[in-house]
């Protein structure tokens, strides 16, 4: 047993640890104040990323590299792969800041689905393509089997209609992974995934939204009206296969899921190191005092630090098994659960403890209190995870366990 | 003649006894029998015969290697060899300690007939190297740790009577004196082991054990320890006890002997690991030879401490296992409104919530012993592994409770047993080294 990250992994921890500090901090506020304002040096940053991740065998820290296919075989028969790096990588770039790694070019939620369900034609033909996500309609959010969006087979091509809201990077993408129904009296088993490119026909971003956070991210609502799409950007079957449908896009989950709580551990990470900072003349830790003796203001970093740390190692976890090929359903919901609720709990809790100070925008802390809301959110909320692992721990279908 | 504590309990006694306020507030009967039972009860001789601790002399300390550094690569799977001891210890908890636990909980009593099955185990001989009687070749935290949570699994006062012995031969031998080593290991690896325990608290609120109100006095070339523990383990069965006090150089550990004049041990029961007997131990005056101080140079409290972090977080995190375990089918099969609870969010979330909360705690551990088992520095690892078992341990202790609503309130149920032992892994540092 070993949970140490593994050498092999410490110098894209600490590539990903440079950008934070001397890339992303550095026009964190520029960018929560400027929204919607594309963070033009974000170009340079996704070539050299680029160029990273091509040298690099083992994956390196972008969304494209979480997938099951990813992982190198290792002495033992234990793996450290793809899953396990961009994770690593992730939590740094979070450190760092949390909305303009969702805008970081190429590296979209998309990517990661392309990545993990795609064929190797389509991933050839969607090589350096920016793709964003399209799953929750006006009507549609965490039940993503309901959505209403229709997709008609006509020839070669599907006919796409409906509305998408919510699409990070949707502005800004090349193309967007959509989730639309073959027949919405089948139910789950006809949803399927089609990758639209900007301009095709029928397919327009018709507004961007104005949020709590992450503002520097680009969440767009993207109206497609008879949009035709070649078959051949289908992800995954074309057949409709009600014993295994759903699972094939909600597979995508697994291997995403750690990363958001990933980012989750990342923007937690940095406002409970900033808090220890600005605490450290008045609350000295010594990792030794109970919690019950030492000041309250102690007992509080030491309770977010042990959550902290319980999150990681959760999300480690997920990420080793998805790694290792094992079904990791129940941990990557645990990860997302656990990791999306203490990072808002600690992120508004050190706003708390640096008191006005935490409060003002000369310090970065109120900023990423309003950053770490989303990621309880997306990628399914905190709700959704607990029905998930409840289901799981208690044998119970989506039908008796509603 | 020097005041007892008996002599102090009377004292008080007899000016409470002269008071006026006493009549006028009702309170002399009431005292009257209280005084009897404390009286009955305060603080008494142990009646263990003394065992002559004896070996043969050794040279240098036997110290057990670290396995190390095992693998570079980050790696949640155990050794065959680990699979194997928590094998054969997950039987003996399922199948002995499950079943003793209520009746042991009731009579606050390991059962020796229990102690006999555990040794056979043979998990002292895992903790005393070769050249003391013992059959470890090395020292693995983690399998410990491992050891520790399937017992508490089991149940968490009787698993810390198991416990407390082996505990005190890991900390010999990860400390010892080549002296201390000889003196007293043999004796773990024969027929009948000793009882004996350790004893860190004290009965202060906010207790600090870095701050310790029993104080180590030299005189001459002995040692004159004073003060009250509180909580201990079978502290009044031990022949041996491990004992945490204040010298002028900071907190050190003695090794003190039962029967040492000036010891006596008091009825220290509390709300859960009522198995485990727990005492409140007093020294008065106990002299001890310069060689019973704990280890040599090497030796770090802090690090003795941190070792009890790593056997409390995994005893939180077997019982934590037992509560998960248990309401599961509880609520699948309990009914209400037609349906099984179980198809109510309300119900189902805190289900998932403890199964969440349970395998952070367990990871935090881990990553605290197999940092231990490196030769990393753990201190950080293992506080937090405490911090996070204390806290979400007692959660999910009386979440055990509250999901079988009034029937985890009686004792029909054992949720109401683990709330009552959950609560001590904020509190405890007695009994424990891993």
């Amino acid at each position: 047993m070993n949970l140490e990250t593994p050498k092999k992994f410490r110098a894209l921890v600490n590539q990903a640890h440079q950008v934070a500090h001397n890339v992303f901090r550095p026009i964190s506020r520029k960018y929560d104040r400027a929204e919607h304002a594309y963070p033009k040096e974000l170009d340079m940053l996704a070539s050299v990323l680029d160029g990273f991740n091509d040298g690099n065998p083992e994956g390196g820290a972008g969304a494209s590299a979480a997938s099951k296919s990813g992982a190198r075989k290792d002495d033992g028969g234990v793996k450290n792969g793809a899953n396990m790096s961009t994770l690593l990588g992730t939590i740094e770039l979070c450190y760092g800041d949390t909305g303009l790694l969702l805008s970081m070019p190429r590296q979209g939620l998309g990517n990661a689905a392309i990545a993990a369900v795609a064929s190797p034609e389509q991933k050839e033909r969607l090589k350096g393509k920016w793709a964003s996500m399209a799953i929750t309609e006006p009507g549609t959010g965490s039940d993503s089997a309901n959505i209403r969006t229709t997709a008609r087979k006509d020839g070669d091509y599907y006919v796409l209609n409906g509305e998408k809201i919510y699409v990070t990077s949707g502005e800004r993408s090349d193309c967007v992974v959509v989730w639309a129904t073959l027949d919405r009296n089948i139910g789950r088993a006809a949803i399927k995934s089609f990758v639209v490119e900007k301009g095709t026909p029928g397919m327009e971003v018709v507004r961007l939204e104005h949020k709590l956070g992450i503002k520097a991210s680009d969440t767009a609502a993207i109206l497609f009206t008879d949009c035709r799409v070649h078959k051949s950007n289908l992800l995954g079957s074309e057949e409709i296969n009600v014993e295994k449908g759903f699972a094939g896009v909600m597979e995508t989950f697994d291997n995403t899921r750690p990363l958001v709580a990933g980012m989750a551990l990342g923007v937690a990470k940095a406002a409970l190191e900033r808090t220890r900072e600005l605490l450290s003349s008045s609350t000295p830790l010594d990792y030794a005092t109970p919690v019950t003796a030492g000041s309250a203001a102690a007992a509080e970093l030491y309770q977010m630090e042990a959550d902290w740390e319980a999150a990681y190692l959760l999300t480690l976890k997920a990420a080793w098994m998805a790694d290792n090929k094992q079904p990791n359903s129940k941990e990557a919901s645990m990860a997302k659960a656990k990791a999306g609720r203490i990072s808002n709990d600690i992120t508004l809790k050190c706003v708390e403890l640096c008191a006005a100070l935490g409060y003002g925008e000369q310090e970065l802390l109120e900023k990423w209190s309003r950053d770490s809301k989303i990621l309880d959110i997306f990628e399914g909320t905190q709700q959704i995870q607990q029905l998930i692992v409840a289901r799981r721990l208690l044998g119970k279908s989506s039908a008796e366990l509603k | 003649m020097a005041r007892d504590a008996q002599g102090y309990a009377l004292h008080l006694l007899n000016r409470f006894a002269g008071s006026d306020w006493a009549d006028k507030l009702g309170l002399r009967k009431p005292m009257e029998k209280s005084a009897y039972t404390l009286t009955k009860t305060g603080f008494r001789l142990a009646a263990t015969a003394a065992r002559k601790f004896s070996g043969p002399k050794i040279d240098k300390p036997a110290r057990l290697a670290l396995p190390g550094h095992t693998t570079d690569l980050f790696d949640l799977n155990i050794t065959e060899e680990q699979q194997m001891i928590r094998d054969s210890v997950r039987a003996f908890a399922q199948d002995a300690l499950r079943p003793a636990a209520h009746d042991a909980d009731e009579q606050l009593r390991l059962d020796d007939a229990l102690v006999a099955q555990a040794n056979e185990l043979g998990l002292v001989s895992f903790c005393v190297p070769e050249a003391l009687g013992g059959a470890a070749t090395e020292r693995s935290p983690v399998t410990n740790l491992l050891i520790a949570e399937d017992l508490g699994n089991g149940d968490m006062g009787l698993a810390l009577g198991i416990l407390a012995p082996l505990s005190v031969a890991n900390a010999l031998t990860h400390w010892g004196s080549a002296t201390q080593q000889s003196d007293y290991l043999p004796a773990f690896c024969a027929d009948k082991p000793p009882v004996a325990t350790i004893a860190v608290n004290e009965p202060v609120p906010l207790f600090n054990p870095h701050v310790l109100a029993t104080t180590a006095t030299q005189r001459g070339s002995d040692w004159v320890l004073n003060g009250v523990k509180a909580g201990v383990p079978l502290a009044n069965r031990a022949e041996l006890l491990l004992v945490a006090a204040q010298t002028s150089q900071g907190p050190a550990v003695f090794i003190v002997e039962n029967g040492a004049q000036g010891l006596s041990f008091a009825d220290g029961r509390g709300m859960g690991l009522r198995a485990a007997g727990l005492c409140d131990v007093q020294f008065d005056n106990v002299v001890v030879p310069a060689h019973a101080k704990l280890g040599t140079d090497e030796f770090d409290y802090g690090t003795f401490i941190d070792f009890g972090h790593l056997g409390w977080a995994a005893l939180a995190a077997g019982t934590a296992q037992s509560v998960l375990d248990y309401v599961i089918p509880y609520v699948n099969e309990r009914e209400a409104f037609g349906e099984p609870i179980s198809h109510r969010q309300a119900v189902a979330f805190m289900v998932a919530n403890i199964g969440i909360e349970l395998e952070g705690m367990r990871l935090v551990a881990a990553r605290a012993a197999s940092r231990a088992e490196q030769g990393l520095a753990f201190r950080r690892e293992a506080f937090l592994a405490r911090t996070v078992a204390a806290r979400r341990g007692m959660e999910i202790g009386t979440n055990g409770v509250q999901l079988l609503g009034g029937h985890g309130f009686t004792k029909e149920h054992p949720v109401e047993r683990w709330y009552r032992d959950l609560r001590a892994v904020g509190i405890q540092y007695n009994g424990l080294h891993l």
